[in-house]
């Protein structure tokens, strides 16, 4: 059907070492999304699933299957590129027609397979146009169609929406979490971005220089971050760090707390400080804080906030939802 | 930036170039209309129709006025026929051979080969060898029937000699004028390849695409402009050919029309009819290039 297995999969070009080792499991039917930092293996993870980039070591299975040595369009994947990578002389069917042709399926079995796909991404009225001729939403639906046409066992996504502008992203992200529903077919997501990374995924996948950090559900990696890393990069605005004194007092290296995990006090509260800064965004607002020996922290109050900066406040922490870190920066539970 | 101050400051920076330039290209044209309406023959003993003088619009017996009787002998000489005919035979097989060999070359040289720089150099190399010389060593190293390198190989596949100028000119022309522009249609082609979208290329990976089908989709649809500019620049540099025919003394059966206005003017002395087959050359150069621009100038577009 269309489970992975990564079994110590390792990249490395040259010297250069990309990814060390990696193991991990993805379910039939799985949205999994790959996020981290550029530069972190995570596209070059992707590509080595793809079949696009040769493994230095291990073993890649696709329903058990070992496709180390198979070339790309016999795994079943099927892949859309950031730069939508449409082939720009051919209409937008023979686009979504062209892996068929290549496959040597009969002619109207393709027409009909390219007019359902037309019809699930809203296609159906530009299928003579080129792809220059098209708008960026819908040479992303393009390249999804070409994808969704060869029926794969699984869909790989590298950073597909970070050429379109940001309202047409949202829209996207909800048609590709829509389709993911429709086609009962796992996916693997690749994206810098955490908020996307966070609602699409069923699980998440943080890699950090790649090497994987942690993988799980949004919620788990929100709550429970193992790392001083999937702390830092999951969540916005970023978890707060202090270091120093206070830490020490918690027997931590460094403790974090959310934004949104700090309330403000009148008085008294576990540190004291003075607003620098404040930023409305209607529904909240943020509140940067110079704290004294906690350093400088992010608070998140609900509303529209009416202190001004220079204002002395006093912030009580969530004490269940502080993380405290090692000086390895792993989690201390 | 583009004010109108900084406007007018350009134009007439650039108005002496501009002016040189149109200089140069109009004085030998209008002299060479004007000649070619002449009776004009350097071994004509009547001094006054030898030179390009006023005086003989003036002449009262008009003697030296030719009307259009240059025009009339030159395109109804055996010899014009004959002169289409190999400078046309001449631009298509070099073009053919230039545009299908470059394609082939840019290729292999696309791929990643050790010492790849100093092979790329190399190639381009025929390309910056002149004229006049490529063609003294094609004649008398590469296809010389005594000495030369060709002969040496055939004699050693006991095939006997071939004296190429002798038999076959036309064929000999087209390999060295192929030689040396084969390598300007493989830079353009090449420099097309290495523009290729990496993505594009992994897109159709996941297609499966094998290699010929990737090359007849993909590569192909993506050359037709870069051998749209080889075909349209090569073409305007082909109908010009003359040293290779005139150093290897083939103008006589491999004579194209540049070769035969200089047999008009060098051979014959006679000025007036070279200045009107000039004339012919240009007009005749322009209709290529009009049906040229019409039939694949729209792959020029957007």
């Amino acid at each position: 059907m269309g489970a992975i297995t990564l079994r110590n999969v390792s990249k490395a070009f040259g010297d250069a070492v990309i990814i060390p080792g990696a193991d991990l499991e993805i379910a039939h039917g799985e949205f999994v999304v790959f996020v981290g930092p550029s530069g972190c293996g995570k596209s070059t993870l992707l590509r080595l699933i793809a079949g696009l980039e040769d493994l230095t070591s291990g073993q890649i299975l696709i329903d058990g299957e070992d496709v180390s040595g198979v070339p790309p369009a016999r795994r079943g994947l099927a892949m859309v590129f950031q730069s939508y990578a449409l082939y720009p002389h051919m209409s937008v069917r023979n686009n979504i027609a062209f892996g068929l042709r290549m496959a040597g399926m009969p002619k109207e079995e393709i027409d009909a397979k390219v007019a359902r796909a037309a019809l699930t991404l809203n296609l159906t009225d530009c299928l003579e146009r080129k792809p220059r001729q098209l708008s960026g939403g819908q040479r992303q639906r393009v390249a999804i169609g070409r994808a969704i046409v060869r029926q794969p066992k699984c869909f790989l996504f590298d950073e597909p929406l970070s050429n379109l502008d940001a309202a047409l992203r949202v829209n996207m992200r909800i048609e590709i979490m829509q389709l993911h529903r429709q086609l009962d077919a796992t996916m693997i997501y690749v994206t810098h971005d955490q908020v996307e990374a966070m609602t699409m995924a069923d699980r998440i996948v943080v890699l950090n220089k790649g090497v994987i950090e942690q993988v799980g559900s949004p919620l788990e990696l929100y709550n429970t971050p193992n790392s001083l890393f999937v702390a830092g990069f999951i969540g916005s605005p970023k978890m707060n760090f202090i270091s120093g004194p206070f830490a020490a007092r918690h027997n931590a290296a460094t403790t974090g707390i959310r934004p949104e995990h700090i309330a403000l006090t009148g008085a008294g509260g576990d540190v004291q400080g003075a607003i620098m800064l404040t930023e409305h965004l209607g529904a909240d607002s943020f509140l940067h804080i110079d704290a004294g020996e906690a350093g400088r922290l992010t608070v998140r109050a609900p509303g529209e906030y009416g202190g001004k900066p220079g204002d002395a406040v006093a912030l009580r922490f969530d004490a269940a939802r502080l993380h405290r870190f090692d000086s390895q920066g792993k989690v201390i539970v | 930036m583009a004010t109108q101050q900084t406007r007018s400051i350009g134009r007439i920076a650039v108005a002496p170039s501009v002016l040189a330039l149109f200089l140069w290209m109009i004085v030998p044209l209008a002299m060479t209309v004007w000649f070619s309406f002449l009776r004009y023959n350097l071994l004509d003993p009547n001094p006054a129709c030898s030179l390009m003088t006023p005086g003989a619009l003036l002449d009262a017996a008009n003697r030296c006025m030719a009307g259009a009787a240059n025009y009339y002998y030159f395109l109804t000489d055996p010899a014009f026929f004959k002169a289409m005919r190999n400078s046309l035979l001449l631009v298509f097989w070099v073009l053919v051979i230039s545009v299908a060999g470059g394609t082939l070359l840019a290729l292999l040289l696309d791929q990643a080969i050790y010492g790849r720089n100093a092979v790329r150099l190399m190639v381009i190399a025929p390309f910056f060898v002149m004229p006049t010389v490529s063609a003294l060593v094609w004649k008398n190293m590469m296809m010389h029937p005594v000495q030369g390198f060709l002969a040496w190989i055939t004699k050693s596949l006991g095939l006997g000699a071939i004296d190429w100028f002798a038999h076959y000119p036309m064929t000999a022309i087209v390999i060295m004028v192929s030689w040396q522009w084969m390598p300007f249609a493989t830079l353009i082609i090449l420099t097309a390849l290495q523009s290729f979208d990496e993505e594009q290329k992994e897109a159709a990976q996941m297609d499966g695409a094998p290699p010929l089908s990737f090359f007849w989709y993909m590569i192909v649809p993506h050359l037709a402009r870069p051998v749209t500019v080889v075909i349209l620049i090569e073409t305007i540099f082909l109908l010009n050919i003359f040293a290779e025919i005139y150093v290897t003394g083939s103008g006589g059966r491999a004579g194209n029309l540049p070769f035969l206005v200089y047999h008009y003017g060098l051979l014959s002395n006679d000025i007036g009819g070279a200045s009107a087959g000039g004339v012919i050359a240009v007009i005749l150069a322009n209709i290529a290039a009009f049906f040229l621009m019409r039939m694949i100038g729209k792959n020029l577009e957007a």
